[in-house]
């Protein structure tokens, strides 16, 4: 089935954003359809976590409309941006975890603080479902500064899960971890995507991640969109930027 | 009138600000660190005055705020309970061979109430909690600045500044007052062991002398100073937090100048209040 223009959850148009006299966005643009796992691949510093930064309003583009579940979302009011953040998740390169709180806290906390009436078995009970849903039960009790990444990066992934959101931002899910733990990391963002019906916009710099979980993938190089597809089609050409950041990569890979 | 200081402020930081271009060129006005001052008393203003803005509004954070008293200001008790004796011990102490030397050992009781209830409570304890709580605050936010931690909160659809400004500087604001009356109270007790010890006086008539020269007037304004200090320790050490930059170097120097402004500032502060009050204890 095709998608239609009623199917967007993120739309981007002429994207751009610059730091002093850096620019790192060039007019971008991009549209991620519902139900759709897009990857943004690029080098480091080539502005993947500006962008999505950007999409859920901590920055502000320099000009150029971003559109999320329908709404602008630099035009919002304080109210409106909070009220269009409890439908979208997002996942920290390095989990960015609460570590003066247990695993149970850091997961229940955007539940408690946005659903003030919610009641405390309804709240456990939702903890519980999410740290099943990541496998990570057992470990309820324990501070971030007990577990491993990929531990934290499943606490992380169970912390954005509860609040059901429509929408997730991964940044660099399997940045600093082992290749077992980013192949683990890699279903279960396949897993969640199926579970809970979720769109996702994944910045990363793995290629494993970026063949493994998503529907189509974008090259960001030089604050543009080189090329856009599925694995076999961006990576199909003779431009060196492309073909250099495969050769890295896969090099990298090997030696990991 | 605040409404003109602060207009006149904005108006004369900017156009410094906007005349230097500092930010976007690397060229200074001055010098880099004049220009830096400006700009973080802008920031700071705009900080404090978000603060009044948010208090207001619901939803209240009564359960964090009570967590931060205890936090703050409970678990304070065991710095302020010695240093406020010893200081009452050793100011009696030193202040003995003074007085004695023109026949006046009795007047030690009332000479200490006045100094311990008037200066030293409000403006030691004070100071105590800018190097201990100042510090905490300025670190912990600090950390929870550069891991990312404020900007989790920040899209999980909670209001950071609320859940950890106000509520931080509320618990400073009306823990520091406290403190500040416990402080005094043991200091007047430390005071008391050494006019015991020297003078053989009764806990009933040190406490009668101790308070003969003290009034309302006295005891209001220590605690009025003292809510200002707080309310200093508390958005100083926010600040900082919040305005953490380069890693954990930056969390360092977040809680080093956290303690350092505030030290500064409620030096300033004792000098404005004290001129203030001056007039009402002198009738």
């Amino acid at each position: 089935m095709k998608n239609t223009k009623h199917d967007k959850v993120v739309v981007i148009k002429d994207l751009y954003k610059s730091f002093e006299d850096n620019e790192v966005l060039k007019g971008l643009g991009l549209e991620l359809y519902k139900g759709e796992n897009i990857i943004v691949l690029g080098r480091s510093g080539s502005g993947k976590s500006v962008l999505i930064k950007i999409i859920i309003g901590l920055l502000k583009p320099d000009s150029g409309t971003v559109e999320v579940l329908a709404e602008k979302i630099h035009e919002l009011d304080k109210k409106e941006l909070i009220k269009l953040r409890l439908k979208i998740g997002f996942l920290f390169q390095h989990s960015a975890l609460y570590d003066s709180m247990t695993v149970r806290e850091n997961v229940e906390f955007p539940l408690v603080r946005n659903m003030r009436n919610m009641s405390k078995s309804k709240i456990n009970q939702a903890v519980e479902e999410v740290l099943d849903a990541v496998g990570l039960t057992d470990t309820i009790d324990q501070y971030p500064a007990e577990l491993s990444g990929g531990q934290e990066k499943r606490v992380g992934i169970a912390r954005t899960l509860i609040l059901k959101p429509e929408l997730i931002l991964y940044d660099e899910p399997t940045s600093g971890l082992d290749p077992v733990t980013c192949e683990e990391i890699n279903k279960l963002i396949m897993k969640v995507k199926e579970r809970y019906k979720t769109s996702s916009i994944i910045i990363t710099h793995d290629l494993a991640c970026a063949k493994q979980t998503g529907d189509r993938i974008l090259m960001l190089s030089e604050g543009k969109f080189l090329r856009q597809g599925n694995f076999e089609e961006v990576f199909d050409t003779d431009d060196e930027r492309v073909t250099g950041f495969y050769n890295y990569n896969f090099i990298e890979s090997n030696e990991n | 009138m605040p409404i003109l200081v602060r207009k006149l402020l904005f108006f004369v930081s900017n156009q410094y600000i906007m005349l230097s271009g500092s930010q976007r060129t690397g060229k200074y006005l001055i010098s880099k660190n004049l220009d830096n001052f400006f700009i973080d008393i802008r920031e700071l203003t705009r900080f404090t005055l978000q603060f009044f803005k948010e208090v207001f509004v619901p939803p209240y954070e009564l359960q964090e705020t009570i967590r931060q008293c205890y936090k703050l200001g409970y678990k304070s008790l065991f710095l302020i309970t010695s240093t406020a004796f010893i200081t009452g011990m050793v100011f009696t102490d030193h202040s003995r061979p003074s007085l004695a030397s023109f026949g006046a050992t009795s007047w030690l009781p009332s000479f200490t109430g006045v100094a311990v209830i008037k200066a030293l409570a409000p403006l030691i304890t004070s100071l105590i909690c800018a190097g201990k709580i100042g510090s905490n605050i300025g670190a912990e936010i600090g950390s929870m600045k550069v891991t990312e931690q404020i900007d989790a909160m920040e899209v999980s659809a909670i209001n950071p500044f609320k859940y950890l400004v106000v509520t931080r500087v509320l618990a400073t604001t009306f823990m520091v007052p406290l403190l500040v009356i416990y402080s005094g109270l043991i200091g007047l007790l430390g005071s008391f062991i050494d006019v015991h010890r020297n003078d053989q006086t009764s806990f009933t008539v040190f406490m009668y002398d101790a308070f003969s020269k003290i009034g309302y007037v006295e005891i209001l304004s220590s605690l009025i100073r003292s809510v200002f200090f707080g309310f200093t320790i508390g958005i100083i050490g926010c600040y900082k937090g919040f305005t953490t930059t380069k890693g954990t170097e930056g969390v360092g120097r977040a809680a080093n100048s956290s303690v350092v402004t505030i030290m500064f500032l409620i030096f300033l502060e004792e000098i404005l209040l004290v001129k203030f009050f001056n007039p009402f204890y002198y009738g």
